[in-house]
């Protein structure tokens, strides 16, 4: 809450500011990884696919420390209300940027693969679902930084437009696999690529709804619109008798 | 604010409806000569649970303590408008019997306050007042009141030895016993553990869960901790306000009113 006066205890306020630091400095690490491998991707860029590997060590050592860090500070100050929230939400939004980091280094490795292979297709789609999802990502890291609620719901509503990506990728992919079976290899890795964005876009939702709790103290309640139906593609479950 | 017992909406479900008010506050003001320490406090206190008084120094939470048990009738110049009902009857109406109102709603204070006088007769003394009791059925009453303290085990061999040899803890549970002993409906405690070491904190603490199967307890403490261990209901008062009562488990993860919010988090000062 921006607004909100400091504490009588001056150093506690330091710490929570440490905390939002860290925070935020994981969260550019997380972000610079995933453009890393978009690149690595769109690019063919296997040069920019080893430093994501590379720079999702410093992103497994930050969630580390702030997960120390938490719980020092859990255990040292006994935060309640706010604080309570601000510091057990750190502890959530660490673990989903931890996550997105290792979906971003999974999209990298399969890049430096695709490199090797023959591209006869566009990569367009999977250029436009990468773009959507790092602007989410980069909206949502924001909002962390300045404890804004809207930029968390922004980002909350607009995971559904990723998963609509997602499920055209998968349509057209599963094309190119039927047309020849040379496209198996590349396409397999490609979808497993969209997936790795569509996960990632999870995450950053996983943030949203952790920011909005810890702001306001309400949870964002109405369902989420999910939009990933891409396990009935081919085959449409059988409606139970 | 006010926090009354809202009506239930007719189709509520018996058990998630909330216990009946032992005590219920309405527009409660007091007045200390000119000035005035509450301002229209509306509060219940549920039966058969612990309902914690939270705020800063001289907001008024202890005074409200020394309302519900007619203390304040010992001072002159000190006057209370307003109602509090103890099952439906105001008992700071003219016609109430202090005496007779406080073998109802008994309280125990910051320092323990023993008799100088032996464990037994501590307790024996406040009985007599009240009722006229057998040896036999009064040593009866006193074991059952030092049991139900959780202190019958450490004095039961020492009942006639002075009670100002006990340690501060166990002083503090001996008061405790001496004001169950009475069979009150309703126990104030103003900061029962204050003066106590942690070990003695927690027994009483204990103790308190305890007496709440049996008895309404009102707490004031300065320890929000303790206040978040054993209290069904939190209320905090602000410059004779009650600004907000809440489940514990709220008041402490996201209360309601920022005021609360600075109070808890120590952004007072």
């Amino acid at each position: 809450m921006a607004s909100e006066s400091p504490h009588a205890l001056r150093s506690f306020d330091q710490e929570l500011d440490r905390l939002r630091d860290l925070l935020a400095e994981m969260g550019g690490a997380v972000e610079a990884e995933v453009a890393g491998a978009a690149q690595a991707i769109l690019e063919h860029d296997t040069a920019a696919a080893a430093r994501v590997v590379e720079q999702d060590k410093q992103v497994d050592a930050l969630e580390r420390e702030i997960e120390q860090f938490v719980i020092r500070t859990l255990a040292l100050r006994q935060p309640v209300a706010g604080d309570l929230r601000r510091v057990v939400g750190a502890l959530k939004i660490t673990g989903d940027l931890e996550r997105i980091g290792d979906y971003a280094a999974n999209v990298a490795k399969r890049a430096v693969v695709l490199a090797q292979l023959p591209q006869v297709f566009s990569l367009a789609g999977i250029g436009h679902m990468a773009r959507l999802v790092q602007e989410n990502l980069k909206t949502v890291i924001d909002a962390v930084g300045e404890s804004d609620t809207e930029k968390a719901v922004r980002v909350w509503r607009s995971d559904l437009a990723i998963d609509d990506i997602y499920n055209g990728l998968f349509r057209e992919l599963i094309t190119y696999m039927m047309e020849d079976p040379r496209n198996i290899t590349p396409c397999t890795h490609l979808l497993f690529i969209a997936k790795n964005l569509e996960r990632i876009g999870d995450h950053a939702t996983n943030v949203a709804e952790t920011l909005y709790y810890a702001v306001t103290g309400e949870t964002l309640t109405d369902a989420r619109p999910k939009g990933d139906t891409s396990a009935y593609a081919v085959v449409r479950p059988r409606e139970q008798d | 604010m006010t926090v009354a017992s809202g009506a239930a909406p007719p189709d509520a479900v018996a058990s998630v409806a909330p216990p009946p008010p032992r005590i219920a506050i309405r527009g409660l003001d007091f007045f200390y000569g000119a000035t005035q320490a509450l301002r229209g406090i509306t509060l219940d206190l549920p039966d058969r649970q612990v309902t914690g008084m939270i705020g800063p120094s001289g907001c008024g939470k202890s005074t409200l303590l020394r309302v519900l048990n007619r203390m304040y009738d010992l001072y002159p110049g000190q006057r209370a408008t307003g109602e509090v009902l103890l099952d439906g009857q105001n008992i700071i109406g003219p016609e109430i019997d202090a005496i007779a109102l406080r073998a109802r709603i008994g309280m125990v204070f910051q320092k323990p306050t023993p008799f100088p006088m032996s464990i037994h007769e501590n307790i024996a003394f406040g009985v007599r007042l009240h009722e006229k009791l057998s040896k036999s059925a009064m040593d009866e009453r006193v074991e059952q009141a030092l049991t139900r303290a959780a202190l019958w085990g450490e004095v039961k061999d020492r009942l006639g030895a002075s009670a100002l040899g006990l340690s501060g803890g166990q002083q503090q549970r001996l008061v405790i016993a001496r004001t169950i002993a009475i069979h009150p409906e309703v126990i104030l405690f103003d900061e029962p553990t204050s003066a106590l070491d942690p070990i003695s904190t927690v027994k009483i603490e204990e103790l308190i869960e305890e007496l709440k199967s049996e008895f309404t307890i009102a707490l004031v403490t300065h320890n929000m901790q303790q206040a978040a261990r054993i209290a069904d209901q939190v209320a905090f008062f602000y410059l004779g306000e009650l600004v907000e009562a809440a489940p514990a488990a709220q008041m402490f993860t996201a209360p309601r009113e920022k005021r609360t919010q600075d109070y808890i988090t120590g952004r007072f000062g």
